[in-house]
């Protein structure tokens, strides 16, 4: 089959084109992993590629638009109803929550520690849901343009959601904290526990690893992130423990837990630039805002007006700390 | 149309590997990923065996650089799975042709494994990459769906005279 073409230099044979192009795919892989050479390259092809991701979303986007002209008012006047009430138990919420920021500053500074400065925020829209099968990535309509950096946190109203892991012009990809690829150091808000969340590739469902059988780690525990590398900023829900399982063949505890971000429903996301406090909140451990009950103020000036708040204000600290 | 066949050739052949890239990254429920047929593999495939003239292990790098552009994974992984499986497909292309149609949806689903097998253990070996069952689903789909792509694929090739 091959002696009828035979070896020449202007028709090489199938075999030889194999192994050029294998090499060249393990240069590339070489390169890609290896350093950042690559990301212009990458970024280039994206742009030029970027029609085809374009005509992917147009199924959908005709669909929606069906689906809501189909639908029309009632299911408007549902969804409008629906977030009007939402809307109202928010504001009271966050009324509360107001009071309680001014406090927890005022503490903070009387203790003095860093206060936790809010983090700069922007909308961002999901352009598409990343289809390679054993990952969970989205891609958003926020680039380089308008200040996307590669690590920034990802989040939306419940949670974390994972760190961009590519930048683009217009558009960025994110990793979600499900992607078998993807670690996130959190503490646990009832005890302090540090310890590092994994994900699985399952939608729904994250890992907590490496913990042996003393831990103290209990079903429905919180876990938030810590701060430590970072990445991240310190204090956003991570994960709500779900399920342990103590195998004493296994070295470690099997632990399972849900990520408390809506990963699979959101249609718009959050980035967030983290303020340096609250980076450094993390690294210098503070007493950690979700720990209940702060440790009595060193300054005996401050020690009055710390206990100042009446039994009736104490009842919604556990509420206001952990953002809900 | 003012094409020469060989420029029509091309671009129906083009065409069709358009529309896979696109099939392969529409946005679908989480719950469907599994499901989802290689497209792109199989369109590889397809011209592999039929056009081995003209579709070889150079466009089987190329498509899979591209997927690995559209995926955002790492690249060459894609490109290295598909320039195996081009390679593969030219070695029995002449089998394949004679096969009957289920033997043929057998070796697809072979190669399609395959393709998945080399992607996988690259992944692994970058990141930890668990296995489960579910990964293997898709072979199974792009296996069932062979025959039904191959009608469709040799009425295109046929009625713009492909060759």
């Amino acid at each position: 089959m091959l002696s009828s073409t035979g070896w020449s230099l202007r028709t090489p044979t199938v075999l030889t084109r194999f192994v050029i192009f294998t090499a060249l795919a393990l240069a590339l892989m070489v390169l890609d992993y290896r350093g950042q050479h690559l990301a212009r390259i990458r970024a280039g092809l994206s742009l030029l590629f970027y029609p085809l991701e374009v005509a992917a979303t147009i199924p959908a986007r005709i669909g929606e638009s069906v689906i809501q002209f189909a639908g029309g008012n009632r299911a408007l006047q549902k969804k409008y109803d629906r977030l009007a009430a939402r809307q109202v138990k928010i504001e009271a919420k966050l009324e509360r929550f107001d009071a309680l920021r001014a406090q927890n500053t005022h503490l903070r500074k009387l203790l003095g520690s860093a206060a936790l400065v809010a983090d700069r925020a922007v909308v961002a829209k999901i352009l598409q849901v990343s289809e390679e099968p054993f990952t969970r990535k989205i891609v958003i309509a926020k680039g380089s343009r308008d200040g996307v950096y590669d690590g920034q946190p990802v989040i939306d109203n419940h949670g974390i959601m994972g760190q961009v892991t590519e930048v683009d012009l217009e558009q960025s990809r994110v990793t979600l904290i499900t992607d078998p690829g993807h670690a996130i150091p959190v503490e646990d808000t009832r005890n302090g526990l540090r310890t590092i969340v994994f994900g699985t590739g399952d939608e729904d469902r994250v890992a907590v690893r490496y913990l042996t059988a003393p831990t103290d780690i209990r079903v429905g525990d919180l876990l938030v992130s810590s701060g430590i590398g970072g990445t991240f900023p310190f204090g956003y829900p991570v994960a709500r423990v779900t399920h342990i399982t103590n195998d004493p063949n296994e070295p470690f505890l099997g632990i399972h837990a849900r990520p408390v971000a809506h990963l699979e429903y959101n249609k718009e996301v959050l980035l967030i630039w983290p303020s340096h406090a609250s980076l450094a909140a993390g690294k210098l451990k503070p007493p950690a805002v979700g720990t209940p009950g702060l440790p009595p103020g060193p300054s005996a000036t401050g020690a009055g007006a710390a206990r100042l708040p009446p039994p009736g204000g104490a009842k919604d600290q556990p509420a206001g700390t952990h953002g809900h | 149309m003012s094409l020469g066949p060989d420029n029509r050739s091309r671009l129906v052949i083009a065409s069709t590997f358009v529309v896979a890239l696109i099939l392969a990254i529409l946005p679908g429920p989480g719950w469907a990923q599994p499901f989802r047929p290689d497209w792109v593999t199989l369109v590889l495939i397809y011209w592999c065996m039929a056009t081995p003239q003209r579709v070889g292990v150079g466009v089987g790098w190329t498509v899979g650089l591209i997927l690995d552009v559209l995926y955002g994974s790492l690249l060459g992984q894609q490109a290295l799975a598909e320039t195996l499986i081009a390679f593969l497909t030219l070695k029995l292309h002449l089998r394949m042709r004679m096969f009957p149609r289920w033997q043929q949806a057998v070796t697809v689903l072979v190669l399609v494994t395959i393709n998945h097998l080399v992607v996988l253990w690259i992944r692994d070996l970058v990141t930890h990459t668990p296995v489960r069952w579910s990964y293997w689903t898709s072979s199974i789909v792009s296996m069932l769906i062979w025959p039904w792509l191959f009608v469709i694929l040799r009425d295109i090739r046929r009625r713009a005279r492909v060759s």
